[in-house]
């Protein structure tokens, strides 16, 4: 077990469930999201985009457009040239990945349904759109690689289909980890042949849906070309990384370049990159000299902003027959879309270190083959890497239990890391500083009635009753805190993972704080308020929080992989720490004491055993009139701290799911959902708990009704709101969440990651109480998402297994027929 | 163009508009009531939520010039005399809200929603918010605000 | 997100309507409710020069009593029709139709007669209004005829009305004292249904003697399940009757396939959502 970090300043504030700072705005519409930002003389773009999934561009006639209303100016790829920059991959997961160009307005090919061919610049949204129409881009098509295991498969010779016929192969990179190979383990091919002969082989494959990250504000970029800086505003998660990728790649020196992220809604993910749409505006901004806006819509959103997960996965353990498991082999195919994105294939090598999870598995090895296919590029979403990971180990902890007979509890307990083993070296070499699965555990099953619900389950299944109650378990760890620079310089990643903060205490005692950090809802403002106010004994109301503008936040690598807190906190609490140091001789000359006779606590130096003191406000105003300042001390107690973490944070939790299966049409309906998470100490309850909900919600979504679906020709079926199923109000329910608390022993907080902890736990978990609902009709697994369909034809043995096919085909109800041919009225629902 | 008046958060308004000009256009970008967003383009996601003449509506959903002659509120129009309405005050609260983008839109209809029944089951609560999406809170959140709006909350914990 | 250009009228009675429409034609396209047609035009995938609104025609709103029917303007929102006491007390399959459909906000401004009009085989107007048997009152240039539900859904968007004509109202016979239910399939709240159910039973003394079954998404139309409901009719209000007549409920019913279900599903899930709506509406 491990022991909890002393703190030197008393916590009123932290742990405190404080409302939010950033409410007031929000509730009453005095927002800032990009689309409401006008500026004069602004002109706005349509995007001309790809209809075809692989097709050469023959010819582009913008002649008709460019003679439109109001119309600007009508621009191709061969137009904008090199000056449209490139969109980067900031991680090639092997020395020899292969990476094809990727121009944000593509001159002669278009590699998915969606990608843009031309950009029509006019006066006002609505003429852009109509001039965007007139259009006439004529292309070659070619065969599309859709099918991802068909992809892996296609090379030149064998007459397969390329995403990209240059490249001679659809295979981008294979990236492997061997426990044998790194000394962190033993072979895993010795485990696996022993298992045969005298022990259990589980194998299964597992589908990982690609998904889409469906942040409710669609992205939007404004550039502002006029004045000495070229400002960009954009709703992303990572202004600081866009900044240094606009420079890197149009040749615009980067202190030339201002980006904000101002209110930004929402991201998972999916604004963590560099978009061929922030480029295009850039590049047309500066031709035109004029200020430019782009707003997606929601069509263009689900079909052009990247994607995420997709994978196939051949997964392989090997156990004793008493349920000891002794081997874990994994085999992945991950598709990458038709490019490599800004992270890319960095992603499922995420989850490389994440399979193995909390059990002690003596060898191990991951393989993961990136693909290239003619669809949306993949990238980050909420867990990135390690929700697959944790739904493989998860859900063969299942079969394994089932394999020997035992309760999924029972097996995860026999091999898991025990409380009394952390700090724990795993065998995908990572060192786990924290953690306590029993106490997690005993707390959830408290919560939930396990002992009842397996007991109703039991007469439900004795009665044959037509709705059917499952149980499922998730016991998982993640790795976030993304990340130590060390690791990813290791791992060849394109930059560091470090953060920086700076503390300014202003004249009139009040305190702003600088985060690279880019919060788009997570409520940094109020955490990191918060954290400030006890460390230097302010009031909460008297820290401001600044963040998302590359002119104030001058350096950060931004909000991504639950770093914000654990990463960017630690260094606020280390600017923190800093301004109390500058502030200490500054005091003492005021105070006409020495030094060591100071003491710090509750916002003031005191002279110890006296009741002669000063705020750190009134030495702040001390310092900016500077009259009276100890020799060649200067005139500031202003502070900044860069903190590079020392190692990834690992929550864990258990997740319980009650769900109940009509077996009858296959409907589903969860009952209950308990979870305790281990993350640490716990700033501010309230937002803690906000974001455990959000991410269930987004993980049982993943189970229950998200997919997007291309048809055969590449063009995606589920490609607004009414076919691809994000879940309302009305198809949740309410959860019971608790805490155990581990605190982290690599941060001065002692705190650990929340945003990506429920999405990564809660997938398995409802699958697995899918699965366990209907396991006595001999059913073992339903592919994701576990549509009604796909668990009516598993019960009546007609697939709905890890082959169920989805029907490639939309629901009609916004085809139309042309005017006045038919009935007249249209409306309705 | 056609003339269109109506009163906008109780302002009486007054412009030449294309009929083509949806309502949530004209209150963003005529009006800079921008508060009232968009969040998809197939009225799934009630972002743009608004009262038209008392009862909720999607304003993507509505012409500009079908609200000719109308009164509409909007999220910048709820509090009144610098107070928060019943149903700010607990989406804060509550923490209804995440990133906030979805949240005029589903404070507005919970406002209807509890115009129409003060007292609202949770379930009732549930299938009354079912045209507003949310990516961030789960609604586990949302659903205390509009109970504790409604005087049923219990107190709020984490 | 921006529709393309057209011309919008707005009249204020029938007669200026029709002539608009007459003069417009091919061209033209009638705004109701505007809840489907509008994001129809946003995305582009229509794009009328005219657009007729009959939002100001009074004389097409409302409910009233008239004699053995209920009678329900076109213009009438959802909403209205939704909490209307005439239309529970009298076709509370109905009632029971509008209570979940599509989402509060979408009630509010969705009118009953463009839905109908709309005719999308997933929409659930048709499978209530086909089942209680409704005329439908379709004013044209040479004055209003009458069409049968039976004649009214043609195809797939598709209905009676001509291209110069306009749905003024929507009769529904009196099915007072029968038992309403209304059985929709989802996986999400806001979707369409998947497959949906409407049925009305008179039960007299525990024993069916008349019963009405629609079916929402099953074909190109609205459809009725008549096989069931000669099934039923004299068979005991039980499970095991009830059941024995549902499972005919997709004899003759040609459903799609797409992301939701194939037809086969759909197939099967209208004999299991036809019991339950037949036991439902039965009160057992």
């Amino acid at each position: 077990m491990t022991a909890t970090v002393e703190r030197p300043t008393e916590a009123k504030e932290i742990g405190r469930e404080r409302r939010r700072k950033e409410d007031q705005r929000l509730i009453t519409g005095r927002t800032r999201w990009t689309d409401n930002i006008t500026l004069p003389g602004m002109l706005h773009m349509a995007m001309v985009r790809s209809p075809f999934a692989h097709a050469k561009i023959t010819s582009i006639d913008t002649g008709a457009a460019a003679q439109a209303t109001n119309v600007v100016a009508v621009l191709t790829g061969a137009d904008l040239a090199e000056t449209q920059g490139a969109c980067i991959n900031a991680w090639a997961i092997t020395t020899d990945q292969v990476t094809p160009a990727h121009p944000p307005l593509p001159a002669d090919r278009v590699t998915f349904a969606g990608e843009i061919v031309a950009v029509v610049v006019a006066r006002s949204a609505a003429e852009a759109r109509d001039a965007a129409e007139l259009v006439d881009v004529s292309y070659d098509e070619l065969p599309a690689a859709l099918d991802l295991k068909e992809a892996a498969e296609a090379t030149a010779d064998n007459g397969g289909v390329l995403a990209h016929p240059d490249l001679g192969t659809n295979k981008s990179a294979l990236w492997q980890f061997d426990s044998e190979q790194a000394g962190t383990g033993g072979s895993v091919d010795e485990a696996i042949d022993k298992a045969r002969s005298e022990g259990i082989v589980i194998e299964r494959e597992y589908r990982q849906q690609r998904l889409i990250p469906a942040f409710m504000e669609p992205r939007s970029v404004v550039v502002d070309p006029t004045g000495e800086q070229i400002t960009m505003w954009s709703a992303t998660q990572i202004p600081h990384i866009l900044r240094f990728a606009l420079a890197a790649t149009t040749g615009v020196p980067e202190s030339k370049i201002r980006v904000i992220a101002p209110d930004v809604g929402g991201g998972f993910g999916g604004k963590l990159q560099q978009t061929p749409e922030e480029m295009i505006a850039f590049a047309v901004a500066r031709r035109l000299g004029k200020p430019v806006k782009y707003t997606e819509t929601r069509s263009e959103s689900l079909m052009s902003g990247h994607h995420g997960r997709d994978q196939w996965q051949t997964l392989t353990l090997a156990a004793t027959k008493d349920g000891t498991v002794t081997g874990l082999k994994v085999d992945l195919l991950a598709d990458l879309g038709s490019y490599v994105a800004l992270v890319g294939g960095g992603v499922p090598v995420l989850g490389a270190f994440m399979f193995n999870a909390i059990y002690k598995f003596p060898a191990y090895q991951f393989n993961c083959q990136t693909v290239f296919t003619n669809k949306t590029w993949t990238d980050a979403y909420r867990g990135a890497g390690r929700p697959e990971a944790t739904y493989a180990i998860e859900r063969l902890m299942n079969e394994l239990a089932a394999e020997v007979g035992m309760d999924p509890l029972e097996v995860r307990e026999k091999n898991w890391i025990r409380h009394e083993e952390f700090p724990f070296t795993t065998v995908a070499g990572l060192e786990y500083d924290s953690g306590n699965y029993e106490a997690a555990t005993a707390r959830a099953k408290e919560l939930f009635g396990y002992d009842e619900l397996r007991a109703e389950q039991k007469r439900r299944r004795d009665s044959g009753d037509p709705v059917q109650l499952g149980i499922g378990v998730s016991t998982f760890t993640e790795m976030c805190g993304l990340a130590p620079s060390r690791v990813l310089g290791s791992l060849n990643y394109g930059a560091g993972g470090w953060e920086h903060a700076s503390v300014r205490m202003l004249a009139t005692g009040k305190v702003e704080v600088i985060t690279g950090a880019s919060a788009h809802g997570q409520g940094h403002e109020t955490a990191f308020s918060q954290i400030v106010a006890d460390r230097l004994g302010v009031a909460f109301e008297d820290v401001e929080i600044l963040h998302g503008d590359t002119q104030i936040s001058h350096k950060g690598l931004d909000t991504y992989g639950s770093r914000s807190l654990v990463v960017g906190g630690e260094a606020v609490v280390r600017a923190a720490d800093k301004v109390i140091e500058k502030a200490r001789p500054i005091a003492a000359h005021l105070l006409e004491a020495s030094v060591d006779d100071l003491e710090f606590s509750g916002g003031r130096f005191s002279v110890k055993g006296t009741d002669q003191g000063m705020a750190i406000g009134e030495i702040a105003t001390a310092v900016f009139a500077a009259h009276n300042l100890p020799d060649g001390v200067e005139p500031s107690i202003d502070s900044e701290a860069t903190y590079d973490p020392v190692n990834f944070n690992f929550p864990h939790g258990t997740h319980l799911c009650a769900m109940e299966v009509d077996t009858e049409t296959g409907a589903l309906k969860m009952r209950k959902y308990v979870c305790v998470d281990d993350i640490g100490n716990i700033v501010n309850p309230l937002i803690v708990s906000g974001q455990v909900h959000g991410g269930l919600v987004q993980g049982i979504a993943q189970a229950l009704w998200e997919e997007a679906v291309y048809d055969d020709s590449g063009t995606l079926v589920s490609g607004s709101f009414v076919d691809y199923l994000l879940p309302t109000a009305a198809d949740t329910i309410s959860f019971d969440i608790d805490h155990t608390t581990s605190p982290a022993t690599t941060n001065s907080l002692g705190t650990k990651g929340v945003g990506e902890a429920g999405t990564i736990a809660s997938t398995p978990a409802v699958v697995n109480a899918v699965v366990d609902a209907v396991r006595h009709l001999g059913i073992n697994d339903i592919q994701m998402p576990c549509t009604p369909e796909r668990v009516w034809k598993a019960i009546n043995g007609a697939g709905g297994g890890g082959t169920a096919d989805t029907e490639g085909a939309a629901m009609p109800h916004f085809d139309q027929a042309e005017p006045g041919q038919d009935s007249t009225e249209g409306a309705g629902q | 163009m056609t003339r269109i008046s109506l009163t906008v958060d109780g302002a009486s308004v007054s412009d030449d508009v294309e009929p083509r000009m949806l309502l949530v256009q004209y209150l963003r970008e005529r009006l800079g009531k921008t508060g009232t967003v968009i969040g998809c383009d197939t009225s799934n996601c009630g972002a743009c939520t608004v009262h038209l003449n008392g009862t909720s509506v999607k304003s993507c959903n509505v012409l500009a010039v079908q609200a000719d002659g109308a009164e509409v509120t909007t999220i910048e129009g709820l509090a009144s005399d610098g107070r928060l309405h019943p149903v700010q005050e607990a989406f804060r609260e509550c923490h209804g809200l995440q990133c906030g983008f979805c949240t005029p839109g589903m404070i507005m209809q919970s406002v209807a929603l509890l115009q129409e029944n003060p007292k609202p089951s949770e379930e009732e609560i549930r299938l009354g918010l079912e045209g507003n999406l949310c990516r961030c809170t789960g609604y586990h959140n949302i659903v205390r605000a509009v109970q504790h709006a409604s005087g049923q909350g219990e107190e709020v914990t984490a | 997100m921006i529709p393309a250009q057209f011309d919008y009228i707005a009249p204020t009675s029938v007669e200026e309507a029709l002539a608009a429409l007459a003069e417009h034609g091919d061209d033209a396209k009638i705004l109701a409710g505007g809840q489907s047609l509008l994001p129809v035009l946003r995305m582009r995938l229509n794009a009328p020069e005219v657009v007729i609104d009959l939002g100001r025609i009074d004389s097409m709103r409302g409910i009233r009593d008239d004699g053995d029917a209920i009678v329900i303007g076109a213009m009438t929102q959802h909403a209205v029709v939704g909490s209307d006491p005439l239309v529970a007390e009298h076709a509370a399959l109905i009632s029971k139709a509008v209570e979940h459909l599509a989402d509060a906000q979408i009630r509010h401004r969705g009118t009953f007669g463009g839905a109908l009009a709309h005719a999308d085989p997933a929409g659930d107007l048709g499978a209530p209004t086909l089942a209680l048997g409704a005329q439908f009152v379709i004013a044209g240039s040479g004055g209003t005829r009458t069409v049968a539900a039976d004649d009214f859904f043609v195809d797939l968007f598709e209905t009676a009305i001509g291209e110069d004509e306009i749905l003024t109202e929507v009769r529904v016979p009196k099915h007072t004292g029968w038992g309403a239910h209304y059985e929709k399939f989802v996986r999400v709240a806001h979707q369409w249904p998947i497959v949906a159910v409407a049925a009305a039973v008179k039960v007299d003394g525990g024993t069916i003697s008349e019963a009405r079954v629609g079916l929402t998404n099953m074909g190109s139309t609205p459809l009725r399940a008549r096989a069931v409901e000669e099934a039923l009719a004299g068979q005991p209000a039980t499970d095991e009757a009830v059941r024995s007549a549902a499972a005919r409920a997709a004899e003759g019913a040609n459903p799609p396939s797409d992301l939701n279900g194939d037809a086969d599903y759909r197939r099967h899930l209208a004999t299991v959502l036809t019991r339950r709506a037949v036991l439902a509406a039965a009160g057992s």
